[in-house]
């Protein structure tokens, strides 16, 4: 059995009177130190999944498990990080990160854990800006607090909701490069993210999993990404590899708009890469 | 004319105003006749001569201390009230009527009760200026809690704070802006009923002066306690706002 196991999960949402199911039986497997990307345009339901299997909202049908145990409920081991930050406005960086130090380890000392909070800034280089509230820092260095806020608490699970969805592409790219050596490098914490780039998702992921667009949206199958790390973005523009995977991933999720992906293999697409989502779409 | 003019010129078209409104009625005292009657109440403004012939201040001072304790104890009671229905739907729809009804009662109504209710007018001034100035914190306060974004209950949920950790570090301050807005508001209110229950209860004050001075047909002296009402709830409203600014959580 998987370390995370997804399985036949459904979700409805009731909108003005009508039923509109977001999720239809979705079903995955995540090992134990994988990073998974789930990658789907925007609206498809992929934050709806994440919730789920996070244990922010429970599913219609279908259950979630980590280590056969049921998730009904926000794990302890387990850390969010959104693509709104979700920083308290009226704490500092270091103080907002205590509040979850603090709820994660409440038997430690005060010095323990403000030591705690204080190494996880330094983690994402804020040590100088830990007095700062978060509407003195930019959008990067909201993101990097709420990151701290994750790792703080050593997670066994990270879920990430498309962390860099609100950052400018230089802010992007550096924060993916420092989110891969958190992850991966060293002790390897167990990821779920979700993400519109199948870009971001080639950087970071162990495997990708296409989303069909909702509503009734499902999983495609996963495609392993055998790259070497650290990636780099050389390497993911001129790997043969790193092409292949990335021209499956987008005709998985191009080829499937409007339908539900089967699970059989979706045929290699050709050769020509397309350097987006959006440009594979083209005009609808 | 130079913007920081305007305000003096508003001022003094005001006076004209008044002066204009002596002369049409003869029972109404001039600006310069009303200070020249009023001069010893400012110019003295803690003497006591009397209990109800003392100085403006000193006047002002006694209606003041009456109106931060109606005031505290009203607030006292809403703001902790104003939680429980933002926080607890069962709460609203079992209070939203009665809070309705309460709302819009005129202190004039509550303070026969009140004399009822505590035999003595000083208790009866308090009760009235508590029941009439606590809605706004209460509604304020109501507005506040249910106004928190979804993502600041999400941290609670996913950082797994404890009930009182999410009520001290989350709810408290992102309603706080709310609360001080509610509280303005109810100093507003407890200013304006303490002049009526002291009109009615005869008690040394602002009020209870201009009630007196208008029996003893001193007509300049009602206008004094009336400006002195005005400028002291101007001053009063200009303090909490700053309290409001300087607590700004968000």
């Amino acid at each position: 059995m998987a370390y995370i196991d997804i399985s036949g999960v459904s979700k409805s949402f009731v909108t003005s009177g009508s039923r509109r199911e977001v999720l239809a039986n979705v079903t995955l497997s995540i090992e134990r130190g994988e990073f998974v990307s789930i990658v789907g345009a925007m609206g498809s339901g992929k934050s709806t999944l994440l919730n789920i299997v996070a244990g922010l909202s429970a599913p219609d049908e279908g259950t979630v498990t980590v280590s056969g145990e049921l998730t009904r409920d926000i794990r302890r081991d387990a850390a969010l990080v959104f693509q709104n930050y979700s920083l308290l406005p009226w704490f500092s960086a270091l103080e907002n990160v205590r509040l979850a130090v603090n709820a994660a380890f409440p038997n430690q000392s005060r010095d323990e854990q403000l030591a705690r909070a204080r190494r996880s800034l330094e983690m994402v280089g804020l040590t100088n800006a830990e007095h700062r509230r978060p509407g003195q820092l930019s959008g990067g260095m909201r993101q990097r607090v709420a990151i701290a806020r994750a790792f703080a608490i050593e997670p066994e699970i990270l879920f990430l909701d498309e962390p860099f969805g609100a950052l400018d592409a230089l802010t992007r790219e550096t924060l993916q490069q420092e989110l891969a050596q958190l992850c991966c490098d060293g002790r390897r914490v167990t990821t779920l993210m979700i993400t519109n780039s199948v870009e971001e998702a080639l950087l970071l992921s162990d495997r990708i999993v296409p989303m069909t667009h909702g509503p009734r949206a499902t999983l495609g199958s996963p495609i392993a990404v055998d790259l070497p790390r650290p990636r780099t973005k050389a390497l993911l523009t001129h790997d043969q590899r790193a092409r292949r995977v990335r021209a499956t991933v987008v005709a998985a999720l191009t080829s499937g708009s409007g339908r539900r992906l089967g699970s059989r293999r979706r045929p290699v697409a050709p050769l020509t890469v397309p350097l987006s989502l959006a440009e594979a779409k083209g005009e609808p | 004319m130079p913007q920081a003019l305007l305000p003096g010129f508003g001022v003094g078209l005001a006076l004209l105003l008044w002066w204009w409104a002596s002369v049409a009625v003869p029972d109404l005292p001039s600006p310069v006749r009303t200070w020249q009657e009023s001069k010893i109440y400012i110019l003295e403004p803690f003497e006591k001569r009397g209990e109800m012939d003392q100085g403006i201040g000193l006047l002002a001072y006694y209606s003041l201390v009456r109106v931060a304790q109606g005031f505290l104890l009203g607030i006292a009671v809403a703001t902790p009230l104003g939680f429980l229905l933002g926080v607890s739907k069962t709460m609203t729809r079992m209070f939203d009527p009665v809070m309705q009804i309460l709302r819009p009662i005129s202190p004039l109504a509550w303070l026969p009760l009140g004399l009822i209710l505590f035999q003595k007018s000083e208790p009866a001034a308090l009760f009235a200026i508590a029941v009439c100035s606590m809605w706004p914190t209460v509604i304020n306060t109501m507005a506040g809690v249910r106004a928190i974004p979804q993502d600041y209950w999400n941290v609670a949920k996913v950082l797994r704070l404890s009930r009182t950790t999410t009520f001290i570090k989350i709810v408290v301050p992102a309603t706080l802006p709310y609360i001080f807005t509610g509280y303005r508001l109810s100093l507003g209110i407890a200013w304006l009923v303490i002049v009526a229950s002291e009109m009615l209860t005869g008690t040394p004050g602002v009020g209870g002066f201009l009630w007196q001075e208008y029996n003893s047909l001193v007509y300049a002296h009602i206008l004094l306690a009336i400006l002195t009402i005005g400028i002291v709830g101007f001053v009063l409203d200009r303090l909490m706002g700053m309290a409001e600014a300087r607590l700004r959580t968000i």
